[in-house]
């Protein structure tokens, strides 16, 4: 089943110099194992591939239900060396919620995630 | 007498400079608040203070402060409601005159006491630190300071609670900082009231956790926030965040009655995670803050309990904020309609790409995005066929000022000699910035000493 990640969690995205971070919180408890099997490093670097200069690194917040993502390299300089529009990295979190994962049917049905079409 | 229920309510009024005028009177006149907190300094305000104060030496601080002040006297004067501000940018004194002048017209002088914080501003010692074989090498880059000391503008270290909890031990019901951590202005109030001992790690890091659920304002009291924001009420009078916090480093945020936004779990949530790094470690001159430790619970209409944080003893290093010029940039746009709009600006961009190359114009950097199509989320976006519009955006940046200045004026050429179907020229030529870019640093804590005076 393909779910949208803009259907099962919110986030927030800020900026650290030339590093963008996301934070993705689960929309339910119940779906943040979700986020941790499927929205791995790997496939957030592939997300941005092309966008991003930089590497990935995530970190788990079981507590909030989040992961935090460090995006290296995705501001173009960041702060005020940075042409981009968005050079504090404000946007990014709606842009990492574009994602559209592959979960096996039966697995989200058990979670009630939501099918994207 | 050690009471476990008293609660001290610090109010969040300002969360940049340039936030909502209207904020810190309605947070001091909404309901009971002990302290107001207001953050005014982002990383690169403290060049353009320094710039300010080389023009005229009693500036260089945040003047939207004053205004703020002026709006919040009767409370501070008459019922005990004391301030801690970041407005003193590079010149903290300047900023408590001023301060004093106001307080003199509005008849609050004698009632006004304020505790300036010094010994941020490193930017006089610099060659003397470098001397003594501190490097100050980029955060991100490892490159030592020396490469740009010629450039640099300004140089503050990060100061933690220490001198703020001084001030207020002084009967101090202002307390004037220049660069302090943002989140030192919520935890030094808690630790003045509650007595936490400098190595009560748990205790610490609560009260920077609640600093910085509070130092952007509303971002944490419905504010720019995604979780169900078509239902968020009256946004128009939304109520700032408060944390009302307890003896044992527990806390709850919430707002006053009547207000309008939100406060929730994932209202909080969205602000926890803004500009965090490693979540295990969340560093400030006074704790390591364990983000994974943060419970959250509701408690009630727009209130949200935070509870069982951890902490450990902060590293040897103040992060220093180092100011310096870097070059010129200026950004223009067009605006391109349908039909084909995307066409029509991916052409313009060639067209004045070409041109520039003809003028011999060197730029250490050209960007375009295509605003309406794929300027924020790139490829993601799709192509941007078919958009009912489209702006052109095009930046430029360099060390030449003269070449900059020349690309501002080969932007609106292309009205009249570029591709069909354009408007939105209206602001004429861009402006020419000088970039005054950020050079993150560590320096030992040893090497800076910070002093509180009173001033009244």
């Amino acid at each position: 089943m393909h779910i949208r990640l803009l259907d099962i969690a919110h986030a927030r995205s800020g900026d650290k110099g030339d590093t963008a971070n996301v934070g993705v919180i689960a929309l339910q408890p119940g779906w943040y194992p979700t986020l941790v099997k499927y929205v791995t490093r790997d496939r957030v670097a592939q997300h941005f591939a092309g966008q991003i200069n930089g590497g990935v690194d995530r970190f788990e917040l079981p507590n909030l239900n989040a992961l935090n993502f460090l995006l290296h390299g995705a501001l173009d300089g960041g702060g005020t060396l940075s042409l981009k529009t968005d050079a504090q990295g404000k946007v990014y979190s709606t842009a990492l919620l574009r994602m559209v994962i592959d979960v096996p049917d039966a697995e989200a049905t058990a979670a009630g995630l939501p099918a994207y079409a | 007498m050690s009471d476990s229920s008293r609660v001290v309510r610090v109010a969040s009024g300002q969360g940049f400079w340039g936030d909502w005028l209207e904020a810190p009177r309605r947070q001091v006149e909404g309901g009971q608040v002990d302290y107001l907190m207001l953050d005014y300094l982002a990383e690169v305000t403290m060049s353009i203070l320094q710039k300010q104060k080389e023009r005229d030496p009693r500036m260089g601080y945040a003047r939207d402060f004053i205004g703020a002040m002026e709006s919040v006297f009767p409370a501070v004067a008459e019922r005990g409601v004391k301030v801690i501000a970041n407005a003193g940018g590079v010149n903290p004194v300047a900023c408590a005159e001023a301060l004093l002048e106001a307080a003199s017209k509005h008849g609050v002088r004698g009632k006004i006491r304020i505790g300036v914080v010094t010994g941020d501003d490193i930017l006089a010692r610099l060659d003397e630190l470098m001397a003594a074989g501190h490097e100050l090498k980029n955060m991100d880059t490892g490159a030592p300071l020396s490469t740009i000391r010629e450039r640099v503008m300004s140089a503050n270290a990060y100061i933690g609670s220490d001198p703020i909890v001084e001030a207020l031990a002084l009967g101090a019901n202002v307390v004037v900082i220049g660069r302090s951590t943002d989140t030192a202005l919520t935890m030094a109030p808690l630790r003045h009231e509650f007595g936490w001992a400098a190595d009560d790690w748990n205790k610490m890091a609560s009260g920077i956790i609640a600093g910085h659920i509070l130092e952007c304002g509303a971002q944490s009291s419905g504010g720019n926030c995604m979780h169900e924001w078509r239902t968020i009420p009256d946004m128009a009078n939304v109520g700032y965040p408060i944390a009302e916090a307890s003896e044992d480093g527990t806390f709850v945020i919430t707002k006053h009655a009547g207000t309008g936004g939100r406060v929730s779990v994932p209202s909080v949530s969205e602000q926890l995670v803004y500009e965090m790094g490693d979540p295990n470690a969340y560093i400030t001159p006074d704790v390591v803050a364990d983000f994974t430790s943060i419970q959250l619970a509701p408690d009630g209409e727009n209130r949200v309990r935070v509870h069982g944080i951890t902490g450990g003893p902060p590293t040897p290093f103040l992060k220093v904020s180092i100011a310096y010029r870097a070059g010129y940039k200026a950004v223009g746009s067009l605006v391109y309609s349908w039909p084909d709009a995307m066409e029509k600006a991916q052409m313009a961009d060639r067209i004045l790409r070409e041109r520039l190359d003809n003028l011999g114009l060197k730029f250490d950097q050209v960007l375009t995005e295509f605003v309406g199509a794929t300027s924020t989320h790139g490829a993601l976006a799709g192509d941007g066929h078919d958009a009912p519009e489209v702006m052109f955006r095009i930046g430029v940046r360099g060390e030449n000022r003269a070449d900059v200045e020349r690309f501002t004026r080969e932007i609106v050429p292309l009205v009249l000699n570029g591709p069909p179907s354009v408007t939105g020229f209206a602001g004429g030529r861009p402006k020419v910035e000088e970039i005054v870019a950020y050079w993150p640093a560590l320096l030992d804590k040893r090497a800076v000493s910070t002093a509180v005076t009173i001033m009244e």
